[in-house]
């Protein structure tokens, strides 16, 4: 039986990137469903109806929800180039990692210092600096999160590589600095140097002028209330 | 070594820990028990094992620590492969890896809505607690547990969260049998369960550690 795998995502969408990356990696081949999420199409409604966001993977007709979730069952059904490690502990540090990234990292940088200003964001970038200084202490004696080469836990905390200079350009301040996170900005550049990272990328121009429409309306909502 | 040394930093209340608790059970692990003073001093060891969230559960395997209760439960499950907690097949695993994650991040701060506020927040809160309920029993259907014949990963972590309910419904003014029934009885049948009923605190305790926590937080 032919293999179906649709992936439905946006253009921008870094959560849906990591999905992308994982199929590229494996070498899976899949077919794309862009999506506009003012205006979602019938299909993501019926395979994602809890959430009805992007990323969802449809394998054979099957969907399935959450970019992480998304992750694991891809390493699981295409068992070459694994992105977790096989031993327990190693996967259960893993599994910790992603998970702080997404809660604790993407939301100091992103609800915190991106889309606030003045003292909000004060206190947010206090946190995002103590964030991004455990990411530096996991880094040290690594290249990737995963060791020697890219894994679960690089793609989790993928978006960093490319976002970071979006962020700081837009909202006109620095969040990583080389000299007080050496080891991150090497990882930075590493990971979005890498081959199949430089090539699935979403164009910078695009990218730039969303997020400055994105913090503009956030800042002018916040000001209005 | 030879002999494994678990040890599991606890607090009685917390229904992160009774997922440790519960899953270590059905795996006839044999560990130390560590109560931690969680809204007083916390011990040297739990800061040393958990510097990034200083919170319970972690469980130390051989003096490793793994910490947050949804890894934990996943470690539990690969270190001591029988008997397996997670379905076999890949897309079984990532549906009850989806509803782990929407228990994860709908419930708990779901029913702190509810104890957390008054008035009309609470009225919101207890609405959208409902729904979260009502989406959890769709999902459940006719089966016994949420993958199937088996009790497993989905049922570990969300009955804990259960022992908070009385504490809602006292607070919100409504009854979780009225509203979702099919979710009460999975509940129950849960509870049947030794691994379940030793390890979850009474609901009533639960209620008054909860009416402090409200007192605390100057909600009254």
């Amino acid at each position: 039986m032919a293999e179906e795998l649709k992936l439905f995502r946006t253009w921008s969408s870094v959560f849906a990137l990591r999905i992308v990356w994982a199929l590229k990696i494996k070498g899976v081949e899949y077919e794309t469903i862009f999506e506009d999420l003012s205006n979602k199409s019938p299909s993501l409604l019926q395979y994602n109806p809890v959430h009805k966001k992007v990323p969802v993977l449809v394998h054979n007709g099957k969907p399935i929800a959450e970019s992480l979730v998304i992750l694991e069952y891809i390493d699981e059904t295409w068992r070459e180039t694994p992105l977790l490690p096989e031993d327990p502990y190693e996967r259960a540090m893993a599994r910790f990692w992603a998970k702080f990234g997404d809660d604790k990292v993407l939301t100091s940088i992103f609800w915190g210092v991106f889309l606030k200003e003045g003292k909000e964001q004060e206190e947010a970038m206090v946190e995002a600096m103590e964030h991004l200084q455990f990411l530096e202490d996991e880094l040290k004696g690594k290249t990737f999160f995963g060791g020697e080469r890219i894994g679960f836990v690089d793609l989790a905390l993928g978006w960093l590589a490319n976002m970071i200079s979006i962020f700081e350009e837009v909202a006109g301040l620095k969040m990583v600095d080389e000299d007080k996170f050496p080891l991150l900005a090497a990882w930075m550049q590493e990971f979005a140097d890498s081959p199949i990272i430089k090539d699935n990328w979403p164009p910078r121009d695009k990218l730039i002028a969303k997020f400055q429409a994105l913090r503009d309306a956030k800042l002018a909502a916040a000001a209005s209330k | 070594m030879s002999k494994e040394e678990v040890v599991l930093l606890d607090f009685w209340a917390s229904p992160f820990c009774g997922r440790v608790k519960i899953a270590l059970a059905e795996k006839g692990v044999e560990y130390e028990h560590r109560e931690e003073d969680v809204l007083g001093s916390k011990s040297e060891l739990l800061l040393n094992s958990n510097p990034i969230h200083k919170k319970v559960p972690v469980l130390l395997h051989n003096g490793k620590p793994v910490c947050e209760s949804t890894v934990i439960v996943n470690y539990i499950d690969e270190a001591w492969p029988s008997p397996p907690l997670l379905p076999t097949c890949p897309y079984e695993r990532a549906r009850a890896r989806f509803w782990g994650d929407f228990i994860d991040k709908k419930i708990f701060e779901g029913g702190a809505k509810i104890w957390g506020s008054k008035g009309e927040a609470l009225e919101v809160g207890k609405k959208d607690f409902i729904e979260i309920l009502k989406q959890l029993e769709g999902t459940l259907g006719e089966k016994d547990f949420f993958c199937g014949d088996n009790f497993g990963f989905v049922d570990i972590l969300l009955i804990p969260l259960t022992t908070w309910f009385y504490a809602y419904e006292k607070f919100g003014g409504f009854k979780v049998e009225d509203e979702c029934p099919k979710f009460s009885v999975w509940v129950k049948r849960c509870m049947q369960r030794e691994s379940v009923a030793k390890a979850l605190p009474e609901p009533e305790k639960v209620y008054e550690a909860v009416v402090m926590l409200r007192k605390m937080n100057g909600i009254e």
